[in-house]
């Protein structure tokens, strides 16, 4: 049924058995405040979630305030880090609420353990989960304000518009604000149940708002974790190893304290010996030198005259808690390199994998098969080079302790510093700052414990900051892979078999569930992962940053043995998964996979190209939402240049329409810069790159000519767009160069500085 | 320590500091200037781009003893009510995602305009090349510029 024609509006139960999603009351100075829970509500299908939800009253964390001046005030928890969540939360209140955009101002929350188990950006869950909570406390405010209005005008509530922050009866000509009916609101009943509107009828929702904070940022206000200012405040830096695989024996520590605005030096350490580290306690040097003093400048200099003594740590076995298992982790001793990397790859994919997942008879298929192709794809290290430096601020604050910065995963750090600091959970109060970027780096947060040691010991508050040397080598990278795609083609060119097997150092990136499993009768997934001392860590889209690659530049290759156009040829296969499909745990909807082809297609005019244009597509799912980017490429003095983007997404309702679009722009551009010069390389375990000098980042100069952004139209729920953009550009344009230059590209970085001749 | 006056968004300023300290660090530390952002600290991002008598410059690697008589404009002196029309082609074209090199791009694309006018996309994009953005708003600032450019 076409969703344009059908009513979408639906009603949502504000409390479950015991469990209560909603409170709402007077509020201090007269006025609406509704408290709510965020990201724990029954979903619009009914109760089919509540199995989800702990069956126990659980704090409201969020919370919606009308003030009587019509002032209305939302709590936005979740970190910001550029995807604009202070403006989209907020929309998505003032649709279901019908009110005056202009009166609403956002706020973010601070962190408290009790309250936000999901108090996470990443993942591009934010909206997702937020999205029911906001519609349910927007509506339950309306519904209130409603019923004042027709108990005090003595008229029927059904009678009573809203719209734009104001109340009507048409009949009687009475008309108020909602700060005027306010405090009469918060004497109503809290509803039950609330009418969510039909989705096919939102004003706001769809729509582009101005980001609030943008006066800020264009004024250049304090805002970043690195700009924190406190009384007393001491700058701190740190010195860590040169190469992984080593740690610290001594440092010339009493010349660094006689130097000018040096206030201590010392080494410590970020974890106690005995800690048992969780899946985000990431960390290649727990232990540190820490040099702190009054001005940046100065322990910048001390840091220049540092002189230490680095020893070779052995190998070692770590227990960790990955979310309640206890694995155990493998930390080899020893300096890596880069060209032993990829050797020890090729030698995992000869030898025994794990097997993922397997359909039909993968051997017998390709024993028969008519023709067979095998290619391996490589993928370097990369460093997330946030533009904001990691850094935190710290202050002791009698039995607990005060922190403050950039982080995407407070959760996750909670326990690793009480337990370093010895001090109980609710003493820790964590204040958000903006982040100068995330891509994952910020889950892992290490930085902040290290700026409450330093504070601990100097006894002063103390703002740590990251050099860009520091923050480029010091680990948690997208991790290294290889994979080796084989696939067997019947008489008739049809895809009859396909084996994947990934190794990667320390994690590999095959998701067996994924497309084409499901489109194919014989198929078989393997991975392992290889151990290294080389940290790594969630970049944006992990795994899939460089699946998409690996399988799309693949299937790219195949449909031209095909002799079949590659979008047909994925058509194809999804058309199969979705008839007749293969096995049953398969993670995608082909419908949906298909749509976002069908649309790139259409709207890149890609039948119509003209043959001399060299064109690339590619489509990948993750992070529930589907994404397909077709690129073109033009010549310019010998060396290709993207020319023009077209991407489709399919991430249900959008909510801001431009501030979506910028994000998508954003995930082509770091795609096509990742993708070209991406990489990091060691030597003796030493990251060969420290600074933007030899770790090339995207600039102006090599962004595409244009980005022509399309979402598919439909009325399913948010799912994320920060990350499900960026996968597909990396294939999209290896399968544009291969037309512009005519050799296909198994190894990232793409880009290959010409040797002097 | 030296000591230097320096004008500061038009107003003279004495600071104390060693004299390799970059501007930089004289905006953030001595000034609590901290529109200016710490991006590389090797002039290779433009996070930390202000006016030094009108031109772009990366305060990260410009020491204090070169200021001499020279006259600093940072974001915060920009314009007086953050309404200049760079400023005001940003917010119209909301350009920023996390937001962190926008005060160096804002500054770069300033200096541009004060001196060119009209600037086509060859000039734009090569005084705006040391400019990085980690979140790839670059097509955004593009257009923003060319619309100041009109204003
Ligand atoms: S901080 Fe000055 S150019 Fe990067
Ligand atoms: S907006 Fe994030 S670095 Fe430019």
């Amino acid at each position: 049924m076409n969703s344009a024609t059908q009513n979408l509006a639906s009603k949502l139960k504000t409390s479950l058995g015991r469990r209560s999603f909603l409170k709402a009351g007077a509020a201090a100075g007269g006025g609406l405040m509704i408290n709510f829970s965020w990201g724990v509500v029954p979903t619009d299908a009914g109760d089919a979630a509540a199995g989800m939800i702990p069956d126990q009253p659980f704090e409201l964390n969020a919370y919606l305030l009308i003030a009587s001046s019509g002032e209305i005030t939302a709590m936005v928890p979740n970190p910001e880090f550029g995807q604009n969540l202070m403006t989209s939360m907020p929309m998505i209140l003032a649709e279901e609420l019908d009110a005056d955009w202009k009166s609403i101002t956002a706020k973010q929350a601070n962190y408290d353990a009790r309250a936000y188990e999901r108090q996470f950006t990443g993942g591009s869950q934010s909206i997702r989960r937020a999205w029911q909570s906001l519609r349910m406390a927007g509506a339950s405010a309306r519904h209130m304000l409603i019923q004042a209005a027709a108990q005090q005008w003595q008229v029927p509530a059904g009678e009573i518009a809203a719209k734009n922050s104001t109340l009507t009866h048409a009949k009687s000509d009475k008309q108020s604000s909602y700060g005027a009916m306010a405090a009469a609101a918060s004497q109503m009943p809290t509803p039950a149940e609330v009418n969510l509107k039909d989705k096919n009828s939102f004003k706001l929702i769809g729509k582009s708002r101005h980001n609030q904070e943008g006066q800020k940022i264009v004024t250049g206000q304090p805002l970043f974790g690195i700009d924190y200012q406190a009384e007393g405040m001491k700058i701190a830096m740190i010195e860590h190893p040169p190469a992984f695989g080593k740690t610290i024996e001594s440092a010339n520590l009493d010349e660094i304290k006689k130097m000018s605005g040096i206030v201590d030096a010392f080494i410590f350490e970020s974890m106690k010996p005995d800690y048992q580290k969780n899946y985000f306690d990431t960390n290649a040097f727990p232990r540190l030198i820490a040099i702190v003093g009054d001005k940046t400048w100065q322990v910048m200099k001390a840091k220049k005259a540092l002189k230490a003594q680095w020893k070779d740590l052995s190998s070692r076995t770590e227990t960790m808690n990955a979310f309640g298992r206890e694995v155990s982790v493998t930390i080899p001793g020893g300096l890596e390199n880069t060209t032993d990397h990829g050797k020890k790859m090729d030698q995992a994919l000869a030898g025994k994998l794990d097997t993922l997942r397997e359909d039909g008879d993968v051997k017998s298929a390709f024993d028969s098969a008519e023709t067979v192709i095998e290619r391996t794809y490589r993928a370097p290290y990369l460093a997330h080079n946030t533009l904001e430096p990691m850094n935190f601020f710290a202050q002791i604050t009698g039995d607990g302790v005060h922190v403050a910065g950039p982080l995407q995963a407070p959760v996750f750090i909670q326990d690793t510093l009480a337990s370093r600091l010895g001090i109980v959970k609710d003493k820790i109060h964590i204040e958000f700052t903006r982040m100068g970027g995330g891509f994952g780096r910020r889950a892992y947060s290490h930085y902040l414990v290290e700026a409450a040691v330093i504070a601990k010991q100097v006894k002063a508050p103390v703002k740590l900051i990251y050099s860009r040397e520091d923050d480029m080598t010091m680990g948690i990278y997208r991790p290294s892979y290889t994979v080796r795609i084989k696939a067997a083609l019947d008489k008739d060119n049809k895809l009859v078999a396909y084996h994947v097997s990934g190794v990667g150092l320390a994690e590999h990136c095959v998701h067996e569930n994924r497309f084409p499993a499901g489109a194919v009768d014989n198929y078989l997934a393997e991975g392992k992962a290889i151990d290294s001392n080389i940290t790594i860590g969630a970049f944006r889209a992990p795994r899939s940053n460089f699946m998409a690659s690996a399988e799309q530049s693949f299937l790219d290759e195949l449909a031209e043995a095909a002799g079949e156009d590659p979008i047909d040829f994925r058509l194809a296969l999804l058309e199969r998964a979705k008839n007749n499909p293969v096995g049953d745990n398969n993670d995608y909807d082909p419908a949906r996979y298909a749509g976002v082809l069908k649309l790139v297609r259409e709207k890149s005019d890609w039948d119509a190209m003209p043959n001399t244009t060299h064109k690339g597509v590619a489509a990948y799912f993750c992070h529930n939402s589907y994404a397909a980017q077709v690129i073109t490429v033009k010549r310019r003095e010998g060396e290709p240049k993207v020319d023009k983007v077209y991407s489709a997404l399919d991430c249900g309702i959008v909510v801001n329409k431009d501030s979506a679009i910028n994000m998508v722009e954003g995930a082509v551009i770091d795609g096509i810069g990742n993708a070209l010069f991406g990489e990091m390389t060691f030597t003796n375990g030493v990251p060969d790159k420290k600074n933007f000098d030899r770790y090339r980042l995207i600039r102006m100069n090599e962004m595409p000519n244009s980005i022509d952004v399309h979402f598919v139209d439909n009325s399913i729920d948010p799912t994320g767009l920060g990350e499900p953009p960026f996968p597909p550009v990396f294939p999209a344009l290896a399968n544009a160069l291969y037309q512009a230059q005519g050799e296909r590209l198994y190894q990232q970085p793409y880009f290959k500085p010409k040797k002097p001749s | 320590m030296p000591t230097y006056t320096v004008t500061i968004n038009e107003q003279k300023r004495n600071i104390e500091a060693d004299a390799d300290t970059p501007l930089l660090w004289v905006l953030r530390d001595e000034l609590q200037l901290v529109g200016t952002k710490f991006g590389c600290g090797i002039a290779q991002c433009g996070a930390c781009t202000v006016h030094v008598n009108g031109s772009a410059i990366r305060s990260c690697s410009f020491p204090i003893s070169a200021i001499g008589e020279s006259k600093v404009t940072t974001i915060e002196g920009l314009s007086e009510n953050g309404d200049h029309p760079v400023q005001q082609a940003w917010l119209e074209y909301d350009v920023a995602q996390c937001g962190y090199c926008q005060a160096g791009q804002i500054m770069s694309a300033a200096a541009l305009l004060a001196q060119n006018a009209n600037p086509d996309d060859a000039a734009i994009t090569s005084a705006m090349s040391g400019n990085i953005c980690r979140c790839g708003t670059y097509g955004r600032i593009k257009s923003a510029i060319k619309t100041a450019a009109k204003s």
